[in-house]
């Protein structure tokens, strides 16, 4: 796709001798939501690190904008706005939730730090009462929202969530769901890993189902839901 | 003994001298705090800024103290320069890999220092090395009240930058997760190099305020880095409050057991409760428990 704002071709990543990714196409349009269903160990979040930068692929394109950026350094490709909230959160624990967020815009957006920040906080009430409390001390739940918080301060233009519904109760999971839709509206482009297969393809417009290594379907996310086989054979349901 | 007439002035100089130790011990566990490495270095960079401070004196006539202006942000661009293109590179990520870096460049400093300079100890002349400062009933030698100052203030203006400033606050979220702020943009090996020039640049100003009173040769860092080694430990690895407090703490017990054990045998009460913290407290009197 010529048009997409990401657009990655024939990808090739692993570790070692190990290869990972064998082979992955991939595009993301300006303003959709696109999910990258599989199960654990399919190369999801190998995948992440290659967009970002923190891992090198060995074969295959990146063009995020048009632009390859396969060769960057993270800096270089968080400052083009393509921002990756990771696994795990990764959240600095010993700073307050107020520096998690500031260092959001180390690298891009840091004039209007002051104005995202009060967005950010109005999306999120709860990291507003606990501003100067140590990340460290948050629930799973709030360290997820302030790991989602620290990546809007950038002003992204596609926000990468890998697996954000992990280890949150039900509840939560609803509402990360609600605020992933709250996101889109905005206008910030969406590449959701998950393994929540069924809330994904709810908010997703496209989804690719990666398994072993390569995508072995894409489709429109009603497709894909309505596939029998495909749910028996990858997605477990 | 136990008159205040006497051990007032003790602790006072105790924590004068534990004030310096400090400094050299907060470069450190600087560099350990973020970095996860001791830095073997250490004294080696303490001598070489000693040297520095001593020719700049011997050949420039300026004042050691005047000359901590120029080699802090020398010495900082030195271990930003060591890190980023020395030990950085030749470490290829792995930690141990560093340490070995890091001895060898002391190995290397030490010896080359030792071939241009030669063994001889030298000192400097001052006329205010021996002024002193009555306090009380205390008298406080003039470079050692300075210094006490001086590393108060650093120490002030370090905190202030970990705080306050965007590198600051990219030196503490590197320390804990390198990956996470990776993925903020942060420049891992920009910021790695920027503490490790810190830490440098701390043994610049240490080596000025060292200079009135003490002697330089090619080995005069050493003894101050097992202190300050005893200190990080103590203040628990890291820990830059902890490094503080545990430098003061230990100028004091040095200066209390040098007058109750007699003056050769100060720095056993170091070692003695080092060897005690390690026994019963091995996170460090001030370290987080684990």
């Amino acid at each position: 796709m010529a048009d997409s704002l990401l657009a990655i071709g024939g990808l090739h990543c692993g570790y070692g001798s190990t290869e990972v990714l064998r082979g992955v196409d991939l595009a993301v349009g300006p303003g959709e939501i696109v999910a990258v269903l599989g199960s654990n160990g399919t190369g999801k979040s190998t995948l992440n690190r290659t967009i970002s930068g923190v891992m090198r692929a060995s074969h295959g394109s990146i063009r995020f904008d048009g632009i390859a950026i396969g060769r960057e350094r993270p800096s270089a490709i968080v400052e083009r706005g393509l921002i990756h909230v990771p696994e795990g959160r990764r959240i600095f624990p010993d700073l307050s939730v107020r520096e998690n967020l500031d260092l959001g815009s180390y690298r891009r957006a840091r004039p209007r730090r002051a104005s995202n920040r009060d967005r950010v906080l109005s999306i999120f009430p709860r990291l507003a009462e606990r501003q100067g409390q140590r990340a460290g001390t948050l629930s799973g739940g709030e360290q997820q929202m302030l790991a989602i918080g620290r990546g809007l301060m950038a002003e992204p233009r596609l926000l990468i969530l890998d697996e954000p519904s992990l280890g949150l109760s039900p509840l939560l999971v609803e509402e990360l769901f609600t605020l992933i839709k709250t996101i889109n509206a905005e206008g910030i482009a969406l590449l959701l890993v998950e393994q929540n297969v069924v809330q994904s393809l709810e908010v997703a417009e496209r989804a690719y189902i990666l398994d072993n290594g390569l995508f072995v379907l894409e489709g429109s996310a009603s497709e894909i839901r309505n596939n029998p086989n495909l749910k028996r054979a990858y997605l477990g349901m | 003994m136990w008159s205040p007439v006497i051990l007032v002035p003790a602790i006072l100089n105790g924590l004068m001298t534990g004030a310096v130790y400090a400094l050299i011990a907060l470069g450190l566990t600087l560099i350990y705090g973020v970095l996860h490495i001791i830095n073997f270095a250490h004294g080696a960079l303490l001598t070489a800024a000693m040297f520095a401070a001593f020719f700049a004196h011997q050949w420039l006539g300026i004042d050691p103290y005047l000359a901590a202006v120029g080699l802090t942000p020398l010495f900082f661009l030195l271990g930003y320069g060591l890190q980023r293109f020395v030990i950085g590179p030749a470490a290829h990520g792995e930690d141990r890999n560093i340490l070995l870096v890091t001895l060898g460049l002391a190995v290397v400093t030490e010896n080359a220092l030792l071939y241009v300079f030669r063994a001889d100890t030298r000192t400097i002349n001052l006329p205010y090395a021996f002024d002193t400062i009555e306090i009380g009933t205390a008298f406080l030698a003039v470079p050692r009240v300075i210094a006490f100052a001086v590393v108060i203030a650093v120490a002030l203006a370090l905190w202030l930058i970990m705080r306050f400033t965007d590198t600051g606050k990219a030196i503490r979220a590197v320390a804990k997760e390198k990956f996470g702020a990776e993925l903020c943009g942060i420049d891992v090996a920009h910021i790695y190099a920027v503490t490790f020039g810190l830490g440098t640049a701390c043994l610049a100003i240490a080596a000025c305020l060292l200079l009135p009173t003490y002697y330089v040769n090619p080995t005069a860092g050493n003894a101050f880095v097992l202190i300050a080694f005893t200190i990080v430990v103590l203040g628990g690895m890291g820990s830059v409050s902890g490094a503080l407090a545990g430098g003061l703490f230990v100028g004091v017990v040095e200066s209390l057991s040098g007058l109750y054990l007699g003056e050769s045998l100060g720095q056993i009460g170091i070692f003695v409760m080092f060897i005690l913290v390690l026994l019963f407290r091995p996170s460090g009197l001030f370290g987080e428990r684990t």
